[in-house]
């Protein structure tokens, strides 16, 4: 049957099992809203700004292991995108952005809302297309879904011209799809396995870090299996946090710029590394020159050969899917009968549990000004941990990985990466279609929310009962402890003196707010913020200003250089 | 230390730009890139010579399989391989310099081309430095324009870069 490319397009998506499209319409996908319109297999939301389309798609995406899809228009359409394209690429998280395009025959013409999209996305997306004929619609989007799934995920953008989603065409969509230029690793090597498990066994002073490969690799149950095997300590990512329960007794916590003392100094007097999913970082292992001494023997498993012996030379790399190696070394560890050293790992858990003696994530308690910290414990506890929490970016996006305890993969959604202000409300909406029954919460603060505060509108009309934690401390945080520790307490731009009335704000998008300004009412608040569970509730705490994320470790410093409180 | 490699990419718009990109994005440097498509339409055959430390490179050869459109990425450096540049150059050519260019043409065994009664167009093709050492045993003011096509690649023997 003779099809029109908009037609197809929709065709395609319905047959990827597609149930959410987050998109903005304009000129150039009018045709592909038309076919939208007829159906509804494939649910549309409008978002505010396109940035929340991504945005939304990418928690969608995060929160269920299934490709996020947004819809664009031309021009503004996709310059808007970008922020969520980019976010999405350092993530590596799977999404399919379709964007309409100027008619074929304008391209090149400075025609009306026309830009170069696959020349502006091409450096922060997996890969990108413009199709240019009819009859490619249908190959593409596969190979687009195909690609953005597969290997170490990633966005992939299809950018249609408007005249060739009106052409038509015979619509056959192709059951699967194989690329010559591209096939990404499954297996691990089985001799490196092998060689990987040997070391692990005679090591004196082990150490596993994970990062966002094990979420997104499917593999917190196999990862979980092999360190309570092995009885070593087990750090996480900031990206990786889910990956292994963090209220586990062999997790020492998030690593990195403000991870725990225990975790950073395990990770640089450890004599055994092994890296899984993570691709040590700058805000991960600071320095890689403090990094290299002392040495350690290092392992390192992949799905993507250039995160190995990218910033810190590695002894042995294993390339494959996170979740086949795992479930590799568990079958042959048991099956070649390996076996720890147990008096040296005993000693090496004495000099641990004295580090975490430390206790780093201690805070000064007050009863007459709200600590954050608090207000995270607090929604750890009325939670009972087991919300899907989405998070700005800054201090509040760290207190809330250092005090929420993750103890399942997918519930903890930030911008790690590219660390993106205004991910969080329309991340939160994503993870809210994707999981209507889950709670879902916001921690954000009064900065990165205005960074998106339109999408209140979008929750208006979709219904979604998201719960905004906003640690409201008038101040850019992150950007006044910098400004505190290395520029004078001169505090350049940080301080916002014109916020709006965050109840008012709520109340005017229709929804609730509710303002707490002091430490014995947080509870309370909090109880009656879950308790109303089909509507959105914006809570402004107003917290203690001049409150620091602790430990630190500044830029360019080693892991045990942390500033601690 | 200078590098020869050599890649196999489908042939389609922006796969060019997509490798230009990946060596700008990300600081790498490229002192010559050539490309065209090989007996097979659908494939295009790249050579890049870059220079970096023995870590750079294979974080390049790495980020080059990365790419989607890439087939098939080899560092020709690293084994027994034969390295050709053509270049064109213009040299002025009167009075008794006439017969010395063309003795310097014979000697490094390039072709004059294109012949005026001022000045001789000559075709050379050799290694890179080849080129730069006939340059060099050129007198400076003689060399009116240069045109070079950056090195292009292929493995000694049985090594074949291919689908």
């Amino acid at each position: 049957m003779q099809m029109t490319g908009a037609e197809i397009v929709v065709r395609c998506l319905q047959e990827e099992g597609v149930e959410h499209v987050f998109g903005y319409p304009g000129g150039a996908v009018l045709f592909i809203y038309d076919e939208l319109s007829k159906q509804n297999k494939v649910k549309h939301i409008l978002v505010r700004h396109e940035q929340g389309a991504l945005h939304a798609a990418d928690g969608y995406a995060r929160s269920t292991h299934k490709v996020g899809v947004a819809l664009v228009t031309s021009g503004p359409g996709v310059t808007n995108a970008v922020t969520g394209i980019a976010t999405a690429y350092s993530d590596s998280i799977p999404l399919v952005v379709i964007t309409g395009q100027v008619p074929t025959y304008a391209i090149g013409e400075d025609a009306f809302q026309e830009c170069d999209t696959v020349g502006i996305t091409r450096p922060c997306v997996k890969h990108n297309f413009l199709v240019r004929k009819v009859e490619d619609i249908a190959s593409t989007i596969k190979k687009a879904f195909y690609i953005a799934s597969t290997g170490r995920p990633g966005p992939v953008v299809v950018d249609i011209p408007k005249d060739v989603s009106a052409q038509k065409t015979e619509f056959l969509y192709p059951a699967s799809i194989s690329l010559r230029s591209y096939n990404p690793v499954v297996k691990g090597h089985p001799g490196q396995i092998k060689k990987a498990l040997q070391l692990l066994a005679q090591a004196q002073r082990p150490m596993i870090y994970t990062g966002g490969g094990v979420i997104l690799g499917e593999s917190a149950t196999e990862l979980t299996e092999f360190v309570r095997k092995l009885g070593f300590p087990c750090t996480n990512t900031l990206m990786g946090l889910g990956g292994f329960p963090a209220t586990d007794k062999q997790f020492l916590g998030m690593l990195g710029m403000h991870g725990t003392y225990e975790a950073n100094l395990a990770m640089q007097e450890c004599d055994v590394l092994l890296a899984i999913g993570a691709r040590f970082d700058d805000r991960v292992i600071g320095n890689p020159k403090h990094f290299f001494d002392p040495k350690r023997t290092i392992i390192h498993v992949d799905v993507d050969p250039s995160s190995i012996s990218k910033r810190v030379k590695v002894d042995v790399p294993i390339v494959g899917q996170v979740r086949d190696v795992l479930k590799e070394f568990n079958k042959q560890w048991d099956l070649f009968k390996f076996h720890t050293d147990l008096p040296a790992l005993k000693k090496w858990w004495a000099q641990i549990d004295t580090w975490r003696g430390r206790q780093c994530l201690n805070y000064e308690r007050s009863t007459s000004i709200i600590k954050p910290q608090f207000v995270v414990q607090k929604l750890y506890e009325i939670t009972k941990g087991d919300a899907f929490i989405t998070s700005d970016v800054g201090q509040h996006q760290m207190w809330a990985a250092q005090y929420y305890k993750f103890n399942k993969p997918r519930r903890w959604i930030n911008s790690g990466g590219l660390g993106t202000m205004g991910f969080g409300l329309p991340s939160a909406m994503g993870a809210q279609l994707a999981n209507p029954r889950a709670t879902v919460a916001c921690v954000t603060g009064e900065a990165s929310i205005q960074m998106c505060i339109q999408e209140l509108s979008t929750c208006k009309q979709y219904k979604l009962p998201i719960k905004l934690i906003c640690l409201n401390n008038r101040y850019m945080g992150m950007v006044r402890q910098w400004q505190e520790f290395f520029h004078g307490n001169r505090y350049a731009e940080s301080y916002m003196n014109a916020l709006p009335d965050f109840v008012k704000l709520a109340e005017a998008y229709g929804h609730v707010g509710i303002k707490v300004d002091k430490p014995g009412d947080v509870e309370a608040a909090l109880k009656e913020c879950f308790a109303r569970k089909k509507e959105l509730v914006f809570m402004d705490f107003q917290t203690d200003q001049t409150e620091n994320v602790y430990p630190m470790i500044p830029g360019g410093k080693g892991l045990s250089e942390m500033i601690l409180v | 230390m200078k590098h020869i490699i050599s890649i196999l990419l489908e042939n389609e718009a922006g796969a060019l730009s997509r490798v230009a990109g990946l060596f700008s994005a990300r600081g790498y440097n490229i002192e010559s890139l050539t490309v065209a498509p090989t007996e097979d339409a659908t494939l295009s055959r790249m050579t890049v010579v870059t220079r970096g430390s023995d870590e750079v490179i294979e974080q390049i050869t790495k980020q080059l399989n990365k790419l989607v459109d890439v087939i098939k990425v080899v560092d020709l450096s690293e084994g027994e391989h034969i390295e050709r540049e053509l270049m064109l150059v213009k040299l002025r050519a009167v009075g008794k310099d006439r017969e010395e260019m063309k003795r310097m043409t014979d000697i490094f065994r390039g072709r004059i081309i294109d012949v005026t009664d001022k000045d001789y167009t000559v075709e050379l093709t050799g290694t890179g430095s080849k080129l730069d050492a006939f340059l060099k045993a050129i007198e400076p003011s003689a060399i009116l324009e240069t045109v070079r096509t950056g090195s292009s690649g292929i493995g000694r023997g049985d090594r074949v870069l291919k689908v």
